[in-house]
């Protein structure tokens, strides 16, 4: 320690010298492509930028009165909200029922885990091209084959304005649930046997256990996959990209989702500065989702 | 009595679904062995199974490319992310330093800005910096992630601090210390970690998309999208193109299966 006596250290001025040099290269890292981007989407939403003209001209809120006007971002955003309501709630649900009756298997559990979560790690754009084939009119499509098999009739499935967007949902259900039900499993596997135990010495029926101890004790676990999944459904995509002939939502729109109109607003017609203006409305959204989820779990807490 | 029967109406449930839910994996698999008419019958089993398509899909067209343009990307990004998210995890862990709650809270606050944000100013930076085009150009917004660095921090949280004190002790500097001390305890983590991001990675479309141009530099899943273009919706080739580029991961999952359920069933429970 005799050669230290010129610059005195202590060990914890010390640390602290070693955890700042850990961190330099993430922080620039974080800066410059996290939280820089985040403020030049926000500055980008109140320019006309078109991507071929030099110049961004700043032209205030106009972007936003805009959106509110803009008939395809209504319907975008009410095909991204049918999507959440409807897609969220149908795979929670089998999330849970295949999670409760996994819970209490002795043999085979791994294997149905592994079955029920492919499809969540499966590349969505190779998944979409599958379900697309099997959604395709006869005599190509493996559904409308069956259907003719069993003699009843054909449908068109993706080329019908009502049965696309749910052909899309079982897509994204299919993908999804596996995810929700990995989550149900760790929160069932987190509450004690014993709760279960005293209820049977107290006669209750399967149903009662169910409603009296599972779900409440659940619900922690209930309130994340609401708010992740939320964040998820609202950034449909790829699958709506990939299933539709165009790539563009059809038939007229009707599956198309708010990210696929950002990136046609941004990638197709150049118009950069009204898609920021939609992705700073899709940030919004996401951060009120996640505000009141931190609400919800921290009033849980106390 | 009771009880058995139960768990057989349970197995009844699952397997059911189990099979609905394998339903257009086989379709796909099956299908990828198929010439012909046959690609349009409702055999399961191909009857003369043939594995042309995959040798067309691999020798014609761009196929191997995307693959190994995927690979590349997918190696490079689980490797930074490996390397700096379980570096930062460590040190919000273990170092006391001025500014840490605050730090944390702003790379945990990443998760929530929507890549569909970010993607527009990132195509502007690395168009400015000649970037597109390049692996580079595919993969700097990835190099690390919030998720990740949060993830290991609650792993290394979990080591004691003796062991540390203790390479103290052995006249280990703090890098050491980290990397042959506390690494090697953490290996599960890493584990979990290094397959969410290959896998993320591999399966990423809406930056890969925007950023690439060529069809040489595509990715595989960006390549697929554009199947249309290349095999003219020959569905054989399609379904050979969409196992391809599934059973990668489905290997990696199976090998790595408890890591990364324990890694995802982590992140519910600690919200």
């Amino acid at each position: 320690m005799a050669h230290n006596m010129k610059k005195p250290r202590t060990l914890a001025q010390k640390n602290e010298l070693w955890a700042y040099a850990f961190l330099c290269v993430p922080i620039i890292f974080y800066v410059v492509v996290r939280f820089y981007p985040t403020l030049y989407a926000f500055y980008l939403s109140f320019t006309d930028w078109d991507i071929v003209s030099r110049d961004m001209d700043f032209i205030g809120l106009e972007n936003y009165f805009r959106l509110m006007g803009d008939s395809v971002f209504v319907k975008t955003l009410g095909n991204t909200i049918r999507y959440v309501v409807f897609g969220l709630p149908i795979s929670m649900f089998l999330g849970f029922l295949l999670a409760y009756h996994i819970n209490y298997l002795n043999r085979g559990a791994d294997l149905y885990k592994t079955i029920y979560f492919m499809p969540y790690i499966t590349s969505m754009v190779a998944a979409a091209w599958v379900w697309r084939w099997l959604f395709q009119p006869p005599p190509v499509g493996v559904f409308n084959n069956i259907l003719t098999a069993l003699n009843l009739p054909s449908q068109p499935f993706l080329r019908s304005t009502t049965q696309a967007p749910f052909a899309v949902l079982v897509t994204t259900v299919w993908a999804d649930l596996g995810f929700q039900m990995i989550i149900f499993l760790a929160g069932l596997k987190g509450i004690s046997e014993q709760y279960y135990e005293a209820a049977r010495i107290d006669g209750a029926s399967n149903m009662q256990q169910l409603q009296k101890i599972t779900l409440p004790l659940l619900k922690p676990t209930i309130v994340f996959l609401v708010i992740t999944g939320t964040i998820r459904y609202l950034r449909i995509f790829t699958q709506v990209m990939n299933m539709s002939t165009q790539g563009d939502g059809g038939p007229l729109n009707s599956t198309k989702p708010l990210v696929l109109y950002i990136y046609d607003t941004a990638f197709r017609s150049f118009e950069m500065g009204y898609s920021a203006t939609m992705t700073v409305a899709l940030f919004c959204i996401i951060l009120i989702v996640t505000l009141i989820q931190m609400r919800i779990t921290r009033s849980e807490d106390t | 009595m009771k009880i058995r029967k139960l768990h057989i109406l349970t197995h009844i449930l699952l397997i059911t679904f189990g099979l609905a839910m394998l339903f257009p994996f086989f379709w796909m698999i099956a299908t990828s062995f198929k010439q012909g008419r046959a690609v349009f019958n409702l055999s399961l089993i191909p009857t003369a199974p043939t594995t042309a398509n995959y040798v067309r899909l691999m020798t014609s067209g761009h196929f191997s490319r995307w693959f190994i343009n995927s690979l590349i990307c997918g190696i490079l990004v689980t490797f930074s992310v490996l390397f700096f998210d379980s570096l930062v995890g460590y040190t919000f862990a273990k170092y006391k330093f001025r500014g840490k709650k605050l730090i944390f809270l702003l790379i945990l606050s990443t998760m929530m800005i929507p890549t569909e944000m970010l993607v527009i100013p990132w195509y502007i930076m690395a168009n400015n910096l000649k970037w597109a085009n390049t692996y580079w150009g595919i993969i700097f917004p990835g190099l690390m992630s919030g998720f990740g660095t949060f993830l290991m921090r609650q792993f290394f949280d979990g080591l004691p601090n003796d062991l540390i004190d203790a390479g103290r002790i052995d006249g280990l500097n703090e890098f050491s210390i980290w990397v042959r001390v506390c690494m090697p305890l953490v290996k599960a983590a890493l584990s979990a970690l290094a397959i969410f991001s290959f896998v993320g990675n591999w399966n990423a479309f809406l930056w890969p998309l925007i950023i690439s141009d060529e069809i040489t530099k595509y990715t595989l899943p960006v390549g697929l999208s554009f199947f249309n273009g290349e095999f003219q919706t020959e569905w054989e080739m399609v379904m050979a193109g969409a196992s391809v580029a599934t059973i990668p991961v489905l290997v990696l999952y199976l090998i790595f299966q408890k890591q990364i359920i324990k890694g995802i069933a982590l992140t519910g429970v600690k919200g």
